[in-house]
């Protein structure tokens, strides 16, 4: 046993480092540090400096541009690049669609979207979760009917994030409702100018415009954007899930929010000393701190089992409830840390490019913000809830 | 990055669980855990003969292991069995005698498992105290719950000083030292020993001037870990059991391990046990590091993890089991008195996390 990068992927690590170093501009990295929120160009700004590089879709296979990292090159590089403070990678073309074309879409298929997701000319978006359809996913309503050359859909999606900036949309939708839920489901690539489209946002807890719902009245799909097979749909889509899942630990961003805790903990002041030197506050702060740091050895451990060949799957389930909860309780103490600053309602402050003053410690804006937005993690790729299940059924054989 | 064990020590592990499967059942353990001794002789012998001793120190103290990793698979699989015989003692007293030179035969014995030791660390209400008297000590006050003390020839004492510590080696027979032996809740044996104007001479002392601190620490470290991975041994004696209790009781015409209610309680505690057995690697990892502070921070970590963690899977284990899980006859309910009772030793979870944060 030996818990230490071996020279190479050290030496990987260092090229990863002076990659950020390098290439990051300072401006998209401050505002990641403070917590904005990051407008289109910025994401596009960033995606084009990986894909430069060809760091992009960092999975992807070679033949399709990827660069060939083992599991533990990915590791080290998302969470370099969640130390060095750099924009998330928006994942739904590169992390989500991009594997399930891989694997099911057809020559043509991948010819045609996996360059331009690579290059940004198509922002994808998910339609996946329905009104009534949720954790009880493969309960989707939304119908798509053969005519001729084309697939006439209607129905609605919703959550669908960052769908306002989103040219194209991948679709689970209802091909056989006669079938077994699960067996009626077909994967579709559908056009968001088409007509009959409408998206309207949905303003989350925290003021954000980070989710949409999508309505779809008679749309026609040509026949040609249908992945793989009809009606096999909820295969790609739970293949797509596992990938969903693959960063899911998120143990870079804890790392670096941790951090950021610290300094603000050293610098917010109760009973005429340090926050940090609070008993109470220091407890809380090291019990995060060591769930943190087994987490990390957790992480590891399943993604050497991967890279020995063991099966990934269920255990992606463990990693998302422990990370997420560290992720939601680091986030927690940083709302706290701010004390009654971190009460003041500054929207405009939560912008990137805002110049005003702060009101109270700097950053103390978005903290509760932030907070409350991270709620989201315990809910979003299938509900801890839902992992617990997954755990039950797949790993405890319960 | 590998989390495999080396071969040798895959098989040390396989040949001690094999052993302990095959030779210590429950109702051995109890009748010795709870007998009047704590622990059973013959017992401790046949382990003894396995190298199990050994396996704690390094060639140069006469063994063939002595790594963090090393002591982990051991004490993993003690703790798998519920063994209660005197390894705590070995591996801490050794350690001590190991990092000091010196004390040499007194070394080998406890190596090869002829000599039963006893690491005796925390003061009861009357602190032990050392005069100074010609070129020795005489020794005053009692130590607190010495681990498997009745059995022990030998006790490895520390004593608090201005400064540094001071240790010493105190063999049970020497004049003014008793011992008031009692059996412990979870099964096995400690005692408090006494010393009343113990005579000690010079060659008493372990290690030289200014070196006690190091010596306490090399040995407090190596229980710290022992105990840590002894914890995820029996966590994961305890998940397989309460796992198989699910799928074979039944309750409203299915088996409980159905209702959802149980399998997300289960699921936790599949959480937090795997989380604590990340704890012990980053502890035995950090255990042969240069880097003392990392060591000790991630020794705390790991025993305040297996505290919190033994505690909440004791409960839940006792809980998914219903009745049956409060029975004197079932295995179970051994395993999590000793999950709980494994926090009372050597620091519970809030001593270890004040420490790691006095530590940061």
């Amino acid at each position: 046993m030996d818990l230490s990068f071996t020279p190479e992927e050290e030496a990987f690590r260092e090229e990863v480092r002076a990659f950020f170093r390098d290439k990051l501009p300072a401006r998209l990295s401050t505002l990641v540090r403070e917590g904005k929120r990051l407008r289109k160009s910025d994401m596009e700004e960033w995606h084009a400096i990986l894909n430069e590089r060809g760091w992009l879709a960092n999975h992807w296979p070679e033949e399709w541009g990827g660069p060939g990292w083992s599991v533990i090159q990915r590791f080290i590089f998302d969470n370099e690049s969640a130390l060095a403070h750099a924009p998330r990678v928006v994942p739904f073309g590169v992390n989500m669609l991009g594997p399930v074309l891989i694997k099911y879409g057809s020559e043509e298929q991948k010819k045609q979207w996996l360059p331009r997701i690579l290059d940004g000319s198509d922002w994808w978006c998910q339609g996946y979760s329905e009104p009534g359809a949720g954790s009880d996913l493969a309960g989707l309503k939304t119908t798509a009917v053969r005519k001729g050359d084309v697939y006439v859909v209607n129905g609605q999606k919703t959550w669908t994030t960052l769908g306002q900036h989103a040219d194209m949309i991948f679709c689970l939708v209802r091909t056989d409702a006669t079938a077994k839920k699960q067996e009626g489901i077909s994967f579709l690539l559908i056009d968001m100018t088409s007509p009959g489209i409408e998206v309207r946002p949905i303003t989350l807890i925290d003021g954000e415009q980070e989710v949409n719902e999508v309505f779809f009245t008679d749309v026609e799909v040509p026949v040609a954007n249908l992945v793989g097979e009809e009606n096999m749909g909820w295969t790609y889509a739970k293949y797509l899930l596992t990938y969903e899942r693959t960063n899911i630990a998120g143990v870079g961003f804890s790392i670096a929010s941790f951090e950021r805790l610290k300094e603000v903990a050293q610098m917010q002041k109760k009973g005429g000393r340090s926050l940090a030197d609070d008993p109470l506050f220091a407890a809380r702060m090291a019990r995060v701190e060591i769930d943190l740091a087994n987490m990390q050895t957790t992480n590891l451990r399943v993604l050497a089992a991967v890279a020995g060949g063991g099966a990934p799957g269920a255990e992606s389930s463990m990693l998302k409830i422990k990370g997420t909860e560290i992720r939601q309780e680091i986030t927690s103490l940083t709302r706290r840390a701010y004390g009654s600053y971190a009460a003041p309602y500054i929207p405009e402050a939560l912008e990137a490019g805002w110049n005003g003053e702060d009101v109270g410690p700097e950053d103390a804006a978005m903290a509760a913000p932030s907070y409350f937005n991270n709620r989201k993690l315990s809910i979003f790729g299938g509900s801890n809830e839902i992992q617990k299940n997954i755990i039950s059924k797949a790993i405890l054989g319960l | 990055m590998n989390f495999e064990h080396t071969d040798d020590r895959r098989m040390l592990a396989d040949t001690l669980v094999r052993a302990l499967r095959d030779g210590y059942p429950i109702e051995t353990r109890n009748a010795g855990a709870y007998g009047e001794t704590g622990y059973d002789a013959g017992v401790w012998q046949q382990l003894t003969e396995l190298g199990i001793v050994s396996a704690l120190f390094d060639e140069a103290t006469g063994g063939f292991g002595g790594s963090g990793f090393d002591i982990m698979v051991v004490f993993e699989a003690l703790g798998r069995a519920l063994v209660v015989e005197p390894f705590l003692g070995a591996l801490m007293a050794g350690r001590a005698l190991a990092k000091a030179g010196g004390h040499d035969e007194t070394l080998a014995g406890i190596v090869s498992g002829e000599t039963i030791a006893a690491f005796a660390h925390d003061d009861g209400a009357t602190p032990v105290t050392a005069t100074k008297s010609g070129d020795g000590w005489t020794l005053s006050g009692t130590k607190a719950v010495v681990s498997q003390a009745g059995a022990a020839s030998v006790f490895v004492v520390t004593v608090e000083q201005d400064g540094d510590p001071l240790v010493l080696l105190v063999p049970a027979d020497t004049a003014g030292v008793s011992v008031r032996s009692f059996n412990v809740v979870e099964g096995g044996a400690a005692g408090d020993v006494t010393f009343e104007n113990v005579t000690l001479g010079a060659d008493a002392r372990v290690g030289g001037e200014g070196q006690g601190q190091a010596i306490v620490d090399a040995a407090v470290g190596a229980g710290l870990l022992a105990l840590s991975a002894e914890a995820v041994g029996a966590m994961e004696f305890v998940k397989e059991a309460t796992l198989g209790y699910l799928r074979d009781r039944k309750q409203f015409g299915v088996p409980i391990g159905k209702f959802q209610a149980l399998q997300h309680r289960m699921a936790t505690v599949l959480l937090e046990i795997e989380q604590a057995h990340s704890a012990v690697i980053n502890a035995a990892s950090a255990f042969d590091g240069d880097d003392t502070k990392a060591r000790e921070r991630a020794l705390a970590a790991a025993k305040y993890t297996i505290g919190r963690t033994g505690a909440l899977v004791a409960e839940e284990t006792i809980q998914l089991h219903g009745g049956i899980g409060m029975t004197w006859e079932y295995a179970v309910s051994h395993y999590a008195k000793r999950l709980v009772m494994i926090d009372h030793q050597l620091g519970d979870e809030d001593y270890h996390l004040q420490r790691y944060i006095a530590l940061g």
